[in-house]
């Protein structure tokens, strides 16, 4: 009987030293798995990996930095060649389409019709263009560093929105002027807010678009032809010349809507107009840019691992 | 026990030829692709690269990593780098990884030396504000301060190179990966570099480093370990494996250059054989200094019309991979060469009183027709060069003193 308390405080110490033990089991998993930085394994499931975007953001505004630098570096008139070519282009339009065609405008003056479909259109057709071929232009890059990939198309577009705002500045000079020169009034607030999602939707399909021709373009160089082609064509279903209200047949016009820039120019427009938006057309546009926008993303993320194997 | 700061287990990478060989595809090709692989049910090719590469690096380690061409030396440290992802296996890393394979990579000519050092700094990862404060750090060390503000484009490459460097060398991430870095600039810009390597290991960060200087090597890294079609089949102290390597680099060295599978051209002409012969016309091995030598080089016309305006190149690369001498039918030829149909011939180049101070070289094989390559073959064959009588008094240069052996005369 004696012997019991003995039996008891071993059996304790016995279990003490067991805890110990595992205890310091755990702490060597602890230690272990502590402090490891990042694990490379084979690319396996689908993930946004937005954490790690988000600790490479400065790398973004680098990129961009450089392409806005050295694409005005040794010009004779820097950032207004972001200016001058929508105005020449609109001077041209007006020129040719409204004077000598006949063309209608929705009874806008012809200077912000042409203008306000310029702005947008040469954002969204600078945008793919630039993301497109962004992959090949950065292959040596590619080959070399690792970051997120998407940084590289997702900085391409921001580029093209740095000569939107040049433009976009001067658009605001234009609508001044009509405003209290040539008493052309409109709704100054509802302007900012289809502004707002204008410029929203074109971003949006410029990016999906963009990432789509990117990711292709690594593995497809037929795409570097296709990009300047697909532009053109672009131009042509979009309203930029001319309204969508000259659309007759409404199916053409919801065909055309399958093209996001239509929903967006006309929201852009769509202060100037008594002509009203219709709601079936800007949500075919909306949901279209939503898928181009999914599509592109989803295709960049599946291939991005295999860019420096292929660039 | 120590936790290794890099964890690689059961690592493989799979390349299918055909995206590694044509570097892109166009959609005819696939298309094309599709077609016949319907039609023959057709395997492609695949080869690993890497395979089932099992490596624990401990933190303050200096690894060294050798092996031929091929080998995957370079594949690995893309692996690593996170620049191309695995087949198979896991990398586990306990520390930022960073690797002078990088160097300059994302320069612009047209910026100047300032936005070049912030767009290379963050394109390597560093945050603005540490490339703000080691801003006056790195310019002191590419010692470029004059040109900060001019263009990348009016730099000389070797500024460039230095002002690169400079960024590189102050990344200090706890896991440095170098890849025949040094093999580039000039005899001082080595030295520079090595002695920053040197202080990077002292500081107790991890370097990997892959190099055909075994120099470099012996004198860098304690360990070591030897890469052969993607394995490492050896692993441990570098005397050791430096060793190892240079038996193998002996053994294929006897391998005939027929089989030889990484050879560029046309092949319609192609080496067949090459061997070195003394001054009696023996086969040797090895070549003493100041020995007669002739290499003799065996071509052959696979076609059966004759090949004209045939030209020969000899290239011969120092350890370093460095090209220190080049040879061609046409320095020395009035008339170029010609080969019949189906024709063997056996083209000797002679060279009295070897001029190369001892030590390991290699030649590179080139021959051409009319502008169009035949045949390229890139260290076709190794060779020794032993310590010999190249001058009266039997002695010679110091190790280290120069590569070749000058012939001249004293007098007072």
């Amino acid at each position: 009987m004696k012997a019991k308390p003995f039996s008891t405080a071993f059996r304790i110490i016995k279990q003490l030293q067991y805890l110990k033990i595992t205890l310091r089991q755990i702490n060597i998993v602890v230690k272990t798995t502590k402090n490891i930085l990042y694990t490379i394994t084979p690319p396996r499931q689908f993930s946004l990996q937005l954490k790690e975007l988000w600790q490479f953001r400065e790398l973004f505004y680098f990129f961009s930095w450089r392409d806005i630098k050295v694409k005005y570096k040794q010009t004779l008139l820097g950032f207004l060649w972001a200016i001058l070519q929508p105005l020449i282009m609109m001077s041209i339009f007006i020129l040719f389409f409204a004077k000598s065609l006949k063309l209608s405008t929705d009874g806008i003056p012809p200077a912000i019709f042409y203008y306000s479909g310029l702005l947008l259109w040469n954002l969204f057709s600078a945008g793919i263009s630039n993301a497109g071929n962004s992959m090949i232009s950065h292959a040596g890059i590619i080959k070399k560093v690792y970051f997120p990939r998407l940084i590289i198309p997702l900085s391409s577009v921001l580029t093209a929105c740095f000569d939107f705002l040049m433009a976009l500045f001067v658009f605001f000079f234009i609508l001044l002027y009509y405003y209290f020169t040539l008493d052309f009034s409109f709704a100054v607030g509802s302007f900012f807010l289809y502004l707002f999602f204008g410029l929203s939707l074109s971003i949006l399909t410029a990016f999906g678009a963009g990432t789509l021709l990117a990711s292709l373009n690594v593995k497809y160089r037929d795409f570097r032809y296709i990009i300047p082609f697909l532009v053109q064509f672009l131009f042509f279903v979009t309203p930029v010349i001319y309204p969508i209200s000259v659309v007759a047949d409404e199916r053409l016009a919801y065909l055309l809507a399958l093209n996001p820039m239509t929903g967006a120019i006309q929201l852009m427009r769509a202060s100037f107009t008594n002509v009203p938006i219709d709601p079936v057309l800007l949500g075919i546009s909306v949901t279209a840019a939503i898928l181009i926008f999914m599509l592109g993303i989803f295709n960049f993320k599946r291939t991005e691992a295999y860019f420096a194997d292929l660039a | 026990m120590e936790t290794p700061i890099l964890d690689i287990h059961r690592l493989s990478k799979q390349y299918t030829i055909g995206t590694t060989k044509e570097r892109y595809l166009s959609i005819r090709d696939v298309i094309a692709g599709y077609w016949k692989r319907l039609r023959q049910q057709e395997q492609q090719r695949k080869i690993w690269a890497l395979e089932d590469i099992n490596l624990k690096v401990y933190p303050g380690e200096t690894l060294g990593i050798i092996g031929r061409n091929g080998a995957g030396k370079s594949t690995f440290l893309k692996v690593i780098s996170k620049i191309t992802p695995p087949t198979k296996g896991r990398i586990i890393a306990r520390g930022r990884v960073a690797s002078l394979l990088e160097v300059g990579t994302g320069f612009h000519p047209e910026l100047t030396g300032r936005e070049n050092i912030f767009l290379n700094g963050a394109i390597l990862g560093l945050r603005r504000l540490e490339i703000k404060q080691k801003f006056d750090e790195i310019v002191d060390f590419s010692g470029v301060e004059q040109f900060i503000d001019t263009p990348l484009k009016h730099y000389s490459s070797g500024m460039q190179l230095r002002l690169a460097f400079a960024v590189a060398a102050h990344l200090e991430p706890e896991i440095l990966l170098i890849d025949e870095v040094l093999a580039v600039g000039d005899a001082q810009f080595q030295k520079k570099c090595l002695g920053k390597m040197n202080e990077v290991s002292q500081s107790g960060r991890t370097i990997l480093f892959v190099s055909h200087d075994m120099a470099a090597v012996l004198k860098l890294c304690q360990r070591s370990i030897l890469l052969d079609q993607g394995k490492i089949i050896a692993d441990g102290a570098t005397e050791a494996i430096v060793q190892q390597y240079l038996q193998q680099l002996d053994e294929n060295a006897q391998i005939d250059i027929v089989q030889r599978k990484d050879r560029k051209g046309k092949g319609e002409l192609q080496f067949v054989n090459i061997a070195l012969l003394n001054a009696d016309g023996q086969g040797v091995e090895n070549i003493f200094c100041g020995q007669t030598v002739t290499i003799a080089l065996t071509l052959k016309n696979h076609q059966s019309t004759p090949i004209k305006n045939v030209r020969i190149d000899l290239g011969i690369d120092n350890y370093r991979k460095e090209r220190i001498a080049w040879l061609s039918t046409e320095m020395v030829l009035a008339t170029s060469l010609q080969f019949l149909a189906k024709e063997e011939k056996i083209v000797y180049f002679k060279l009295p009183k070897f001029p190369f101070a001892p030590g390991s070289y290699a030649l590179t094989l080139y021959t051409e027709a009319n502008g169009s390559v035949l045949d390229w073959l890139d260290d076709a064959f190794y060779f020794t060069v032993e310590a010999g009588n190249f001058y009266p008094s039997g002695k010679l240069p110091p190790a280290k003193q120069g590569t070749f052996l000058l012939n001249y005369s004293i007098n007072t």
